[in-house]
């Protein structure tokens, strides 16, 4: 009998074999999941801007002053005020569409969230259908050839149409054409994370709207107002299927944040947002070992469980707004431990040039 | 109005749908009643359909300097052009001869240099070529194979014989036009397929996974195969896409793999693993930083230690520049009579060697009857056509040869045959080239066809598509009419 020889320091990590299909490689994960996150929300703010175009149609002549207020509190929800100010002297109907869905100097604008999700799309073209790929390079080409001018001359709404419509299509064939491999689990964590962010931020905007006086609460204006919320998150509908009755402020909050039926609530969302975290993580067991994925857990916990009486009691601005923030710290936490290299951004210049 | 029914001028020229005689060559015959029975409207029609449909799916190339819309089409032309079995045949076997040469050709002058020994080339011409890798001297690439993949380009002279004008032994592209080419036509004109046995080109995937395949390093039994890109930013990068989704393996660039052990791997979401094989589309300068140019962003640091220590396996292999260089070129018949014992199938264009005394006098007399070219560019850049150029641009070649003689060859111009093509508002002739693919694997295997490339602007030779060229279907079919 002899000892065992005596080991050295180990070798790198034996690389285990899978079949070839099989291989994500950490950038095409990356690219995935930003194109599925950015066509969600160039849809989303495609309809924020339609319902709120409309409402202001709705209520003109209400008060001269009104506009101004509305589209500053939708800039304060979105978190893009400051950048608004420095190009653009006042806030109205066309300036705030401008800025928001056609001005490339606003990273977050639809023109330029289509453009990045295209960008995305055609790194990894060989990867996604080429169905999804046709969708998202036709949605690109068709906003290539149209100017602002001519968009704005034939009214917005068919322009927003065709947004939402391609957002749909996109996601219908990403169901019906991509395989449940690991790149669908990128796909849809990316844009259930998205979703809860922008369902958030949506409802976020009611509470920027100041109330000319108390009494308008219940008036017509404060309805037609959170109607426009519910449109903003296509839940107008859903909502009065579930309340039936009038359309009450903290019901609205309720089923925004609270549903676990209806799929743009921060609710579900954040549920579907768990359930791909822990897959893409390899998270099985009852504690989790990451992050991430502790995060995601329990702010779920807290959506599973909290009542609309207590968020509101300690309001409903703060818990939005730190519901955003956790969305944030998870999404980055998965995408450290699955992405590898940080940003080079000092190098990207040089190897641009040498890619040609 | 049918298409054919106006004037067609064959020019002084060989042409391919027309003999001299203005009789239309049989092959051509079953297009021709199948042409004419469309419309000028309808033909106009599909073909705007067909642009379409490659815009929409991002069948593009990119072009430099060029802020907005960098991404255009190739412009493709609908009149195919069609090659006759017994043709084809003939370009198979030359084009096996001389790839079969070359790879001859490059084993030995990285190891023994018998032909150089033999004065068949000169050392000074091996030795002074910008691609000749000396670092890989006695070193051997996997089953002896240098070229796995090879574009040679093909041209007919006014007498309808094909010469060879260049190989492209690094990387070259445009296969994947080759494809979409195809399935365009096939979309736009599904009846023609019915009159002719057009040979498929669908098949050049899967023969380059198997040649690719075929040198993998024996140690793995499962070998996996990645293409390297340079990036989304590249003109072919789209090809690079078609390439990898048809053969299903990743497409990386150079910042997905890493060096350990003298091991690749590539960085994937469930941690490292093995790459055995590299279709690399990058050139040999920018494959490993730590090797050669030190600031490669594009390259794999190690890679070069991992190559030499037989863990991975690169087609094409480092080095084959050396055998497409433009001087080494003139000597290529007397290499295929070297080493095989025969005589090419497929001549080379007569070409001058500035960096020979007499020959130099004889260019530098004679430059404006002449094509010159620089011996390491691509594209179209670097060349100089003496008949059609003004006086200034000849007086600044002339200079530029006699300064740097080895960097330049000249030769006679050579009037390329012209193919109809659709020039709105009818056919007229344009002159044309052709690229068969060359995959060399266990077997050396020529894909029937290729990519014809045409000249779309009226009058000129230059056929690539950086300097107004488009592409045209090219039909290999099973018989002679």
């Amino acid at each position: 009998m002899k000892f065992p020889p005596k080991k050295d320091m180990a070798a790198p990590r034996a690389p285990f074999s899978r079949p070839q299909a099989n291989v994500m490689l950490s950038r095409v994960a990356h690219s995935l999941y930003w194109m599925s996150r950015y066509i969600e929300r160039a849809e989303n703010t495609a309809r924020l801007l339609e319902v709120n175009l409309q409402f202001i149609l709705d209520f003109r002549g209400y008060d001269d002053a009104y506009p101004r207020e509305h589209w500053g509190s939708i800039l304060a929800g979105s978190g893009d005020e400051e950048r608004f100010g420095e190009h653009y002297p006042s806030a109205d109907s066309r300036s705030v569409t401008e800025f928001f869905a056609f001005d490339l100097r606003n990273s977050n604008s639809i023109l330029a969230c289509v453009f990045a999700a295209r960008e995305n799309a055609r790194m990894i073209r060989d990867q996604i259908s080429i169905e999804m790929w046709e969708t998202i390079n036709e949605l690109y080409l068709f906003l290539k050839s149209r100017s602002t001018t001519d968009v704005w001359a034939a009214g917005p709404y068919e322009f927003f149409q065709d947004i939402k419509r391609n957002s749909h299509l996109f996601q219908g064939l990403s169901d019906s054409t991509y395989s449940r491999s690991e790149g669908w689990e990128f796909i849809q964590f990316g844009k259930y994370v998205e979703r809860a962010m922008m369902t958030a931020r949506i409802l976020d905007v009611k509470y920027h709207i100041l109330l000319p006086s108390a009494t308008d609460v219940g008036g017509a204006l404060d309805t037609a107002q959170w109607q426009a919320v519910l449109r903003s998150a296509s839940a107008l509908d859903a909502y009065r299927r579930f309340y039936v009755r009038e359309i009450l402020p903290w019901k609205v909050a309720e089923f925004l944040i609270f549903s676990d039926s209806f799929p743009r609530s921060v609710h579900f969302c954040v549920a579907q947002v768990d359930d791909f975290l822990r897959r893409i993580l390899g998270e099985s067991g009852a504690r989790p070992r990451t992050e991430a994925a502790r995060l995601s857990r329990r702010l779920l916990a807290n959506l599973q469980s909290l009542t609309i009486d207590e968020v509101l009691g300690d309001g409903l601005h703060e818990f939005l707004v730190e519901t955003g923030e956790i969305l944030d710290r998870i999404s980055d936490g998965v995408v450290q431990a699955t992405m590898f290299y940080p940003a080079e951004s000092s190098q990207e210049d040089q190897q641009l040039q040498q890619q040609q | 109005m049918s298409l054919l029914n106006a004037p067609y001028e064959r020019g002084n020229f060989f042409d391919e749908m027309y003999a001299a005689d203005g009789n239309m060559r049989p092959h051509y015959r079953l297009l021709a009643e199948r042409l004419g029975s469309i419309s000028v409207d309808e033909f106009e029609r599909r073909r705007a359909a067909v642009d379409l449909a490659f815009l929409r799916r991002g069948v593009t190339f990119t072009v430099y300097n060029d802020a907005e819309g960098t991404e255009r089409i190739f412009p493709f032309d609908l009149i195919p052009r069609i090659i006759p079995a017994r043709e084809w045949s003939r370009l198979e076997a030359g084009l096996i001869q001389r790839i079969t040469a070359l790879n001859l050709f490059l084993h030995d002058l990285y190891h023994g240099q018998k032909i150089i020994k033999d004065k068949i080339v000169p050392a000074a011409q091996v030795f002074s070529a910008k691609h000749f890798r000396r670092e890989f001297m006695n070193f051997s690439v996997p089953r002896d194979i240098y070229v796995h993949i090879c574009g040679t380009d093909l041209i007919r002279g006014g007498d309808g014989a094909y010469l060879v004008l260049e190989d492209n032994l690094r990387c070259p592209s445009g296969v994947s036009y080759m494809i979409e080419n195809r399935s365009a036509m096939r979309r736009a004109f599904p009846n023609l397929f019915q009159s002719y046995a057009v040979r498929p080109v669908e098949g050049y995937s899967e023969e380059l996974l198997k040649a690719l395949l075929h040198i993998a390093p024996a140690k793995s039994d499962k070998p996996s195969v990645v293409l390297l890109t340079p990036g989304v930013f590249n003109s072919a990068y789209f090809e690079h896409c078609f390439l990898a989704r048809q053969m299903g393996v990743p497409i990386v660039e150079g910042r997905d793999l890493v060096v350990q052990n003298a091991c690749v791997y590539m960085r994937t979401t469930s941690g490292l693993l093995p790459v055995d094989v590299i279709y690399r589309r990058i050139d040999d300068d920018f494959l490993d930083p730590s090797v050669f140019r030190s600031d490669s962003m594009l390259g794999v640091p190690g890679l070069v230690a991992a190559y030499r220590a037989g863990n991975v396996a690169l087609a094409n292999s480092i080095g084959t520049g050396v055998a497409d260089d433009k001087v080494i070129y003139a000597y290529i018949p007397r290499v295929i009579k070297y080493y095989l014992d025969q005589d090419p199938i497929l001549p080379s264009v007569n070409t001058y060697l500035a960096s020979e005394a007499a020959e130099r006098k004889f260019i530098l007399e004679n430059i404006s009857k002449l094509v010159v070219k620089s011996a390491n560019e691509a594209g179209g850049y670097g060349m100089l056509i003496g008949p059609a150029a003004a006086k200034g641009e000849v007086e600044e070649f002339r200079a530029k040869v006699a300064a740097n003689p080895r960097n330049f060859i000249a030769q006679e111009p050579i009037m390329l045959s012209r193919s109809p093509t659709w020039c709105q508002p009818g056919l007229e002739g344009r002159h044309i080239d052709l690229r068969p693919y060359v995959l060399c694997g266990e077997k050396t295997v020529v894909t029937p066809g290729g990519l014809t490339r045409v000249a779309l602007r009226k009058g000129s030779l230059v056929v690539n598509s950086s300097q107004g060229g488009g592409s045209k279907d090219t039909w290999v079919i099973a018989g002679d009419t």
